[in-house]
């Protein structure tokens, strides 16, 4: 076939790798390897170096020092074009993909064409169609990116890597976006690619993928190597201590709450997302005081929306928002807090946070107009300072002062601020939308044992979340979104990831229990927890 | 009689919708790739001048054409620089070229020129057989060479946008240049390359106006035209065959606003000059709802490992 650009690759080797960024030394002397027919799992927390490691690899950064040798010669890479010419790979964690172009289109971007200075995307597709047939990867070629489910994109994502001729892929966090199904079929795609002999570096911080299936793990910290081993050796436990450096408890424990009034109620639902169409279709939901209840499902299916409406951030179309029985849609954000709403966005610099505010200014953002941190129309800057300074201590949020600017914090303090801010107003019902994305295995124990705390106080919360173990380890009741329709809600005890996998891709299984569709009734008391009666 | 007016009319707005189809292809071609070029106007004037001037002075008018291209292409080098090494905010940097062009013109006609004067221009090419079509003939096929060019343009820009692993690139480079760059491609590269060509094409269509369509030149010849090129882009929705639709809307009613001029009807000639911007301004708004095909990186500067 005319297309195979890439050379074989029998060993990937990394050695003594160093690469510095302002401030940071995100790479210290690190060694490396991979081999073909094995697949190698790089295991760390956020800022570990794992990404920069592997973009060293795939010549999107150039290191310090430290060398890179390619069946056993060093080569030096200036672009990623040089090392898609030695048979290396990479399956971006963001995916790289030109939503408005077809598959073929983005298999064939950056290729020369067999036919010189005239596409040859016939072509293009049949040899798609060949290697999607060899390794499982189906998906059409002519079907346009933006049309394709997230498991269809990462496909063509492989696809493209794979058409290149690559025999070593990596793999960079590819998990984190699929369902439970689609991270099985996923899985057996990449062992068959291994039986075929190709090396994959899979990178990750589960545990039990990593454990499930690699063969050598290597655990990275503070940009250092801490330990390869053999993955038959290793355990969850061991390897968490690598990772993190000291014990890490996986079981949030959530003592028993008495669950209260129905705080939060979303009736018959609907809201336009911002291309215009509609994200929420008739979302019916309720959430108790005392209560976790999990929304699952995968990213983009008006879990933003849905958030953004009881933040009083979007204008449903229609439907209603209460909060203790009283309608709230289309309040102010104002008058929201004043109900005793808080609210954890998903996007924690964007819609969470003023990068370019100081710590304390970021902490009394929601209270600054009145007291204690207003007086009158003055701000009371002795208060604020006692109140901040109190809260950068409580929350750990780990600051050089309480004037730093906000941008130059870490995500997990970035996280631990907005906490602060959010949880100090003690709420009466909190919507978290994604709290632990993209933080490290500390910062969301840390985050977990602030939400359990607030549903010990009686708080009533929305958990939206893409991860389904932090659903399973925090909700009391799981709802799954599909489209912009909830799937149906389960009890968290008993419940199986199949089936709530099932829902996630949108199947509505009779067996399933639609729970809490029932419109709040004053009738409705306390003790039961979820209505299965339709009024 | 209304049959003869009407081909009247119609030849004309052929004819006058070639500055605009040079700018606004070159354009769309630029911002595909993501890049926003708003001096369009400026390049048109250095261009409509050099192209002028060399005529002027030589009596050729293919050097003056290649002169045109020459500066056009020199200028979009220019707004690459800015754009793209430099990463300046595009808009801004494009209102820049195009106040530079605009000054720099008329200070080069004041020095070298000073007054208005005409020159023979580009002949028209009268197509054998086909010119003697009844009203086709006539509408179509009594040009200069220029306009028949423009028209194209339009097929050929087609087929490189979309049929070409040079069009995969530089439209991956406007929507998704992570993407690009990840496969290899050097996105800086590929947006010097549009933005050089677009403004290549400016300085023809400047050319278009100076020594094929007027045979003369002014201070501010071409009144905004570029700022309306810009405009067909968005109107076209970065499809070239939108942005000749909207070049032959526009040079259409351009043409009539001509006619009625000429012929002294009675419509207060400050109106008839408002008409062809005024229709732009519905037409825009008419339009602002469906943009589904803007270029998502448009007048984002790329850097490598940023998202």
């Amino acid at each position: 076939m005319v297309v195979a650009i890439g050379q074989r690759v029998e060993t990937l080797e990394a050695r003594g790798i160093v690469k510095r960024f302002p401030g940071v030394l995100a790479n210290d002397h690190v060694d490396f390897d991979v081999r073909a027919g094995e697949i190698h799992a790089l295991l760390g927390e956020n800022g570990a170096g794992k990404s920069t490691l592997m973009k060293i690899l795939y010549g999107l950064y150039r290191p310090d020092a430290g060398e890179i040798l390619v069946n056993g010669a060093p080569v030096r890479f200036h672009s990623p074009l040089d090392a898609i010419r030695r048979g290396i790979g990479m399956v971006h964690q963001h995916f790289m993909l030109v939503p408005t172009f077809t598959v073929a289109e983005n298999v064939a971007l950056g290729l020369p064409s067999s036919r010189r200075v005239v596409l040859d995307l016939d072509r293009v597709s049949a040899r798609i169609e060949e290697l999607a047939r060899l390794y499982g990867l189906h998906v059409d070629p002519s079907a346009e990116v933006r049309q394709l489910s997230v498991g269809e994109q990462q496909r063509v994502e492989i696809l493209k890597v794979l058409y290149r001729g690559a025999s070593l892929l990596i793999l960079d966090e590819p998990t984190a976006v699929l369902t439970p199904q689609e991270v099985n079929e996923l899985f057996q795609i990449l062992r068959q690619m291994v039986d075929d002999g190709h090396g994959i570096i899979f990178i990750s911080h589960k545990l039990h993928e990593v454990i499930g299936l690699s063969d050598r793990v290597t655990v990275l910290r503070d940009g250092r190597v801490v330990d390869t081993v053999p993955t038959a050796e290793a355990t969850k436990e061991g390897l968490a201590r690598l990772m993190v450096g000291r014990e890490v408890l996986f079981r949030v424990d959530r003592p028993p709450v008495e669950q209260g009034d129905v705080r939060l109620a979303v009736e018959g639902l609907w809201a336009e997302g911002d291309a215009g169409l509609d994200a929420l279709r008739g979302v019916d939901l309720e959430v108790r005081a005392g209560e976790i209840l999990g929304l699952a499902g995968v990213s983009g299916n008006g879990q933003r929306e849905l958030a953004e409406v009881i933040a009083g951030l979007r204008r449903p179309s229609r439907g209603r928002v209460m909060i203790d029985g009283r309608d709230v849609t289309g309040a102010s954000p104002a008058r929201l807090l004043d109900h005793g709403l808080s609210y954890i966005p998903e996007e924690r610099m964007v819609d969470g946070t003023v990068g370019e505010f100081s710590v304390e200014e970021n902490l009394i953002l929601k209270d600054h107009h009145h007291p204690p941190y207003a007086h009158g129309i003055f701000l009371n800057f002795t208060r604020i300072a006692e109140e901040s300074d109190r809260l950068i201590k409580d929350f750990d949020i780990k600051t050089p002062s309480r004037k730093t600017l906000v941008k130059s914090l870490s995500g997990g303090n970035i996280q631990k601020l907005i906490l602060a801010r959010e949880l100090s107003r003690n709420p009466r019902v909190l919507v978290a939308a994604q709290p632990t994305r993209g933080l490290d295995v500390s910062a969301t124990e840390y985050v977990h044992r602030r939400l359990i705390e607030q549903r010990g106080k009686g708080c009533a919360i929305l958990l939206i979340s893409e991860d389904l173990d932090e659903i399973l380890n925090l909700a009391d009741r799981i709802a799954v979104i599909y489209e912009g329709e909830i799937m149906g809600v389960v009890e968290r005890e008993g419940v199986e990831v199949e089936t709530l996998g099932l829902m996630m891709a949108g199947v509505r299984p009779d067996a399933v229990p639609a729970q809490g569709k029932g419109v709040v009734t004053e009738e409705q008391g306390d003790s039961a927890p979820k209505g299965n009666q339709k009024t | 009689m209304i049959g003869s007016v009407i081909a009247g009319i119609a030849s004309s707005a052929v004819r006058l919708a070639t500055p605009y189809l040079y700018a606004a292809i070159g354009e769309t071609i630029g911002q595909l790739s993501g890049v926003l070029n708003l001096g369009v106007d400026g390049i048109m004037l250095m261009g409509a001048y050099v192209a002028f001037f060399i005529v002027l002075r030589t009596g050729s008018l293919s050097l003056g054409l290649i002169s045109a291209a020459g500066i056009g292409a020199v200028l979009g080098l220019l707004m690459a620089f800015i754009s793209v090494t430099l990463k300046a905010e595009q808009g801004i940097s494009g209102i820049g070229l195009y106040i530079f062009g605009l000054g720099l013109s008329t200070l080069l006609f004041g020095m070298t020129v000073g007054h208005v004067q005409t020159i023979d221009g580009f002949p028209d090419l009268v197509i054998p057989g086909l010119s003697a079509i009844p009203v086709i003939g006539d509408i179509f096929f009594h040009h200069n060479i220029l306009v028949y060019v423009a028209f194209a343009l339009v097929p050929i820009a087609w087929f490189v946008l979309n049929r070409t692993p040079f069009g995969l690139k530089v439209r991956a480079a406007g929507q998704k240049p992570e993407a690009a760059d990840s496969l290899g491609v050097n996105v800086e590269r590929i947006r010097y390359m549009t933005v050089i060509l677009g403004g290549t094409l400016s300085g023809v269509a400047g050319a278009s106006l100076s020594i094929a369509l007027l045979n003369t030149f002014q201070q501010n010849l071409t009144n905004g035209m570029g700022f309306i090129a810009v405009a067909l882009v968005y109107f076209g929705g970065w499809r070239t065959s939108g942005v000749l639709l909207g070049a032959l809307l526009f040079s259409t009613v351009n043409a009539i606003q001509v006619w009625l001029q000429v012929k002294g009807v009675n419509v207060p000639s400050d109106f008839a000059l408002m008409m062809p911007y005024v229709v732009t301004i519905l037409v825009l708004t008419a339009m602002a709802k469906r943009r589904v095909n803007t270029p998502a990186a448009l007048n984002k500067p790329f850097e490598r490992g940023e998202s």
